[in-house]
């Protein structure tokens, strides 16, 4: 029953506090390795794209085509520039979701992670919102009723914290419950069994959270910064 | 008895009493899934854009059930009583 984020080594020292070298750190570099490697492949090979698509090339067309048009329909016209930052982080959560298949440990099952993710959401949704609405911004908080002030501060900035949650709670769940299941099972039964769990947990369920990451994020902001 | 066990003891029990919390969440979201379900059994062709509104409304009702994982995490990992 090990299911918490070890530490390997000490990095290096950020005044007297040590940074370790974490579960976490190493699962994170892996996916970045991965996509960035992917990325790479794509700008090489982004000369050599053909108007018949190939199978490679058909894939890439599909990816970005459908994150493109599903942009779109989420967050009206105008935020089109938004879908290679959300098809970034799909695909990086994504990724990391599908790391626990391959025996890491998820990245987005540790709070640093998610929490980064979800400031970057919300540093997107108030830029956006200061620069589409200038003062009707502020106006916003004071509506309908200048009484309504708190109610509207703390909606705000329970966003950023109920999406880094969500998506940590989720995948923590799905690390405990895989981590409890291998330490019951014998060393001869872990091949099999666990595997219907990986496909709920790590596919289905890692899937559906980096969904909802993307959709949850580009309605809050779409919404911060929809002029009337 | 002493004060730590009790104490450890208590937070084991308010453990189990946080993943009730999923109750509340389960319900709710059962409930979403079956009016989608009837709203699809209604209109066919807007099928894709009920499941996506489900999906939203189902995630932002698990939000509690995920704070009460969490606490319960909290009680067990990183006791703050003790």
């Amino acid at each position: 029953m090990d299911f918490s984020n070890r530490y390997h080594a000490v990095l290096f020292h950020l005044g007297d506090t040590p940074v370790y070298l974490t579960d976490t750190l190493i699962a994170t570099w892996i996916v970045m390795g991965i996509l960035i490697l992917l990325a790479a492949a794509v700008r090489v090979r982004l000369h050599r794209f053909q108007d018949v698509p190939g199978a490679f090339q058909n894939l890439m067309e599909i990816a970005v085509e459908t994150m493109e048009n599903f942009t779109k329909t989420t967050m009206g016209p105008g935020n089109e520039a938004f879908a290679p930052y959300f098809f970034g982080v799909f695909a990086f959560i994504l990724f990391s979701n599908y790391s626990g298949l391959f025996g890491l440990r998820q990245p987005t099952a540790d709070l640093a992670t998610t929490g980064a993710l979800a400031i970057m959401t919300f540093v997107l949704i108030h830029f956006r919102g200061i620069r589409k609405k200038k003062w009707g911004y502020v106006k916003e908080y004071f509506s309908p009723h200048p009484i309504m002030f708190p109610i509207n501060f703390v909606g705000e900035i329970s966003k950023p914290i109920s999406l880094a949650f969500r998506l940590f709670g989720n995948m923590l769940g799905g690390v405990i419950i895989m981590s409890l299941v291998y330490g019951m099972l014998p060393l001869a039964l872990r091949v099999i069994l666990p595997d219907i769990l990986h496909a709920y947990f790590d596919i289905f369920a890692g899937s559906l959270q980096a969904f909802i990451f993307t959709i949850l994020s580009m309605t809050f902001i779409a919404e911060k910064s929809a002029v009337e | 008895m002493d004060g730590r066990s009790f104490i450890l003891g208590m937070s084991a029990l308010a453990a189990g009493i946080c993943t009730l919390s999923g109750l509340g969440s389960g319900l709710g979201q059962g409930i979403a899934a079956g009016k989608a379900a009837e709203a699809v059994a209604r209109q066919p062709e807007a099928r894709s854009s009920i499941l996506s509104t489900m999906l939203i409304g189902q995630a932002v009702a698990e939000t509690c059930s995920v704070y009460g994982l969490v606490i319960a995490l909290i009680l067990l990992m990183a006791n703050p009583l003790v």
